[in-house]
């Protein structure tokens, strides 16, 4: 492959690469639009800065967050990222409909802008909102959830949220430097290859889905590794909550899935930088077989952030219908197989590439029998409510939310599975609307229940109910408004990741789904101000004794927010619902018979620097500044090199501490005064309750 | 010899094995005279050889492993089962329909 020569240096980077030289030289709408969402990361970074400057907590964000092995702060910080790059991705899903809605023969934007902002909005939601969302909960919850201390590898889960972050970076500087690739979030070849995307775009996609990729496989890997071998005593596999259950089956799902996507992506990274010839049009290349591997991870990576999704309803059903849930045996077994089942349909999302029926015709059977499972689970989860004491908390109304809109994507999913229909509605507005129905109700809905759910336990105070019951109800009216529309417009025909069209009877709908992106843009707003309003009100909605919602698993057994080492003394689990039954016993909050000195791993800075070094890899192999690649893979190698000689990796609490601190928080608890439901978001629930009986 | 020992030279045979199946793998491709059908089982061959140094050596899987072990390879195999098989059977479709 010929290139042109590049600065040793700067490689291809020059003065022109940010747009707003684009806009001082030529002003208009769309490089407004494009400066303006430049100027934001480099304003937002500066106030950041500022604050924390002012503030003067660098060092305890570098102690206490950065550095810090501690599974649950890394959980929320797996969260905080996948909440900043979704403020962003619902922002360019909002300027897409306010763009349609001048579309008609035209549009504001120029199409080139629309398919970058199509481009970043799906690689954003999926691999930076989605993806860290579930990796974030199933990091918080899964080792309260068995009796751990921590997971299995602290350190190295460390190191995958540095690597999701570094991605991250990379998609969020090729807002002011360079541009986005075009290609979708699924970046097809030939399309992308360098033959017809030589700029840097599609490599920034490449290096950001390449490294947050290893980060994810690394992730499952350490969750699976501590579901089974760090339960406390007693902690039989069906003895497991459900979420624990699907976050097991979801790790296990990302071991195998996402190293199919680091393959493609590097298969494609050979072909781009280095010539190579996997997907190229002539020298033996074939670009079908990236659209097969790429799909090998992409199906089972719905299932990989929907399981979760699944596991907090089965938690949060039960919990707040005070009953035990419905069918357990049935969900462990559903979860299970849909695990499996998951990786024998990757071939419908290319129904129409060329193969011939008979293929067709078992990949489609294959996707429908993957309904059934779902199916179950919904009975069950509907089952559990029947006749239970409901309160309709923010966390049921996010279910009954998706019992009505997932139950309905899921259908489309199904009709969309017959391949003789998908021919003639693939490609179209109709599967937008279909993949929206499944992942909003679905992915976000449920995360978000889940948010509400742990959120007292990871902090110590409820946030407030009444905004977020309000918060609720906008994602659910925003959806319907904002994505419904999209199933009638694909049946007239309109075609998707379009971004001018010529029918006139489009332009009113699109008003209308315009409409429900902005309700959609309140309602995140309205989430993210419940969590400054709550932090603000927190001395009201203090619930240190830590069981706030009378919760049914080991979590809720310790204080909130629970100590680093999570348990004063490991639990001895009896039976599922371990939680309830002590408190049914008439005897929880008793101190332990005897503690132990406790282990714990010290702090290390390895994760910042692996994820430093793969921001620095990626953002120079995009531009190719070939000196800095270099210099950071060294810097990689040295870093995990350098850390295997470091001895003294873990602190010791004494079991004297463990049991000073422990009888402090049983005083409390004993203080407190146990409140019953009817409290249940009064300030007098400071997290003491009193139980719901029979268990 | 010490476990410690013995487990380093455990390491090393691997390393030294998966080196030398690796090689092997890019001297069929670049040789001459090797026919192309030959040359691709060879590949294959090579691959699942290394499969089972890395297993063996790497991993420490052996008749003194326990039941999880079991499952993991048995569920890594029905996977890649249905990846490659699953690869094989779509492209193969494909390439009769290309003509």
């Amino acid at each position: 492959m010929a290139r042109q020569a590049t600065d040793p240096i700067f490689g291809r980077l020059d003065w022109s690469v940010t747009p707003f030289d684009d806009f001082l030289a030529a002003p208009s709408i769309d490089e407004a639009v494009a400066s303006a969402a430049a100027a934001a990361v480099p304003l937002g970074a500066l106030a950041v800065i500022a604050v924390l400057t002012w503030k003067g907590l660098w060092g305890a964000l570098w102690r206490d967050w950065l550095t810090t092995a501690d599974h649950k702060r890394i959980g929320i910080m797996y969260i905080v990222l996948a909440g900043v790059m979704m403020l962003r991705a619902v922002a360019e899903g909002f300027v897409m409909r306010a763009h349609q809605v001048t579309a008609l023969d035209g549009g504001v934007l120029s199409s080139e802008h629309f398919a970058q902002l199509f481009s970043t909005h799906g690689t954003i939601m999926i691999f930076f909102v989605a993806t860290p969302l579930v990796t974030g909960l199933m990091n918080f919850a899964v080792p309260l959830q068995i009796g751990a201390r921590d997971v299995a590898f602290p350190v190295l889960n460390q190191v995958s949220l540095a690597l999701t972050a570094s991605g991250a970076g990379l998609v969020m500087i090729s807002l002011v430097i360079g541009q986005f690739g075009t290609g979708g979030w699924t970046m097809y070849p030939p399309y992308t290859s360098a033959t017809f995307s030589p700029g840097p775009g599609v490599d920034y996609w490449v290096w950001a889905i390449g490294i947050s990729g290893i980060g994810s496989t690394l992730a499952g890997l350490n969750i699976a590794v501590t579901i089974y071998k760090n339960r406390a005593p007693g902690m039989r596999f069906l003895r497991m909550p459900m979420f624990t259950w699907t976050a097991l089956c979801t790790s296990i799902m990302m071991i195998y899935a996402f190293p199919a996507l680091t393959v493609a992506t590097a298969m494609m990274a050979l072909d781009r930088t280095l010539g190579f010839h996997f997907f190229t049009n002539d020298l033996g290349g074939n670009m079908m077989q990236y659209a097969n591997i790429f799909w090998m991870f992409g199906h089972p990576e719905v299932y990989i952030v929907v399981l979760p999704a699944y596991g907090v309803f089965s938690e949060v059903s039960s919990t707040f219908s005070a009953k035990r849930l419905y069918g357990y045996n049935s969900l462990v077994i559903a979860t299970m197989a849909i695990a499996v089942i998951s990786f024998t349909v990757w071939l419908h999302h290319f129904f129409t590439m060329g193969q011939g029926a008979r293929v067709n015709a078992a990949f489609g059977i294959a996707t429908m029998i993957i309904a059934v499972p779902t199916g179950v689970k919904v009975y069950d989860w509907m089952a559990t409510m029947f006749r239970g004491r409901v309160r309709l908390s923010v966390p049921i109304i996010y279910l009954v939310g998706f019992f009505f809109l997932f139950v309905f994507g899921g259908l489309t999913g199904v009709v969309l599975a017959n391949p003789t229909i998908d021919y003639q509605i693939h490609n179209s507005q109709f599967l937008v609307g279909h993949f929206h129905n499944v992942l909003i109700p679905g992915v976000i809905f449920g995360v978000l229940a889940g948010i509400h759910y742990w959120f007292p336990k990871a902090f110590g105070f409820r946030l407030h109910e009444r905004t977020a019951r309000v918060g609720a109800c906008l994602w659910f009216a925003g959806f319907v408004f904002a994505f419904l529309p999209l199933y009638w417009l694909g049946l007239m025909g309109m075609p998707r990741r379009s971004a001018t069209y010529d029918n006139p009877a489009f332009e009113p709908v699109m008003w209308v789904t315009a409409g429900g992106a902005a309700i959609v843009v309140a309602a995140l707003g309205v989430t993210v101000w419940n969590f400054y309003a709550s932090t603000r009100d927190r001395a009201a909605l203090a619930c240190p004794v830590g069981d706030p919602w009378d919760g049914r698993s080991l979590e809720w057994s310790v204080p909130a927010p629970p100590p680093a080492y999570n348990f004063y003394a490991l639990p001895q689990v009896k039976s599922l619902d371990p939680w309830t039954i002590e408190k049914a016993e008439g005897a929880p909050y008793q101190p332990a018979d005897a503690y132990e000195d406790i282990e714990m791993p010290r702090p290390t800075s390895l994760g910042v620097v692996i994820g430093g070094a793969a921001f620095a890899m990626g953002f120079a192999v995009t531009w190719w500044v070939w000196w800095l690649a270099g210099v950071s893979l060294a810097v990689i190698a040295g870093a995990v090199i350098a850390r295997a000689f470091v001895q003294d990796t873990t602190r010791t609490i004494p079991a004297r501490e463990v049991e000073a601190a422990h009888q402090k928080v049983l005083q409390q608890a004993r203080q407190i005064r146990a409140v019953d439901r009817d409290d249940e978001i009064a300030p007098a629930n400071l997290g003491h309750a009193a139980p719901e009986v029979p268990a | 010899m010490t476990d410690a020992r013995a487990e380093m030279r455990r390491y090393a045979i691997g390393a030294i094995l998966s080196a030398v199946l690796t090689l092997a793998a890019f001297w069929v491709v670049l040789a001459d005279g090797v026919a192309r059908g030959t040359a691709l089982w060879i590949v294959g061959a090579a691959g699942v050889a290394q499969i089972a140094v890395q297993l063996r050596c790497f991993l420490h899987i052996g008749s003194a492993s326990k039941r999880e072990d079991l499952h993991l390879i048995l569920f890594s195999a029905l996977l890649a089962g249905l990846m490659i098989g699953g690869t094989i059977w779509i492209m193969t479709s494909l390439h009769g329909r290309m003509h």
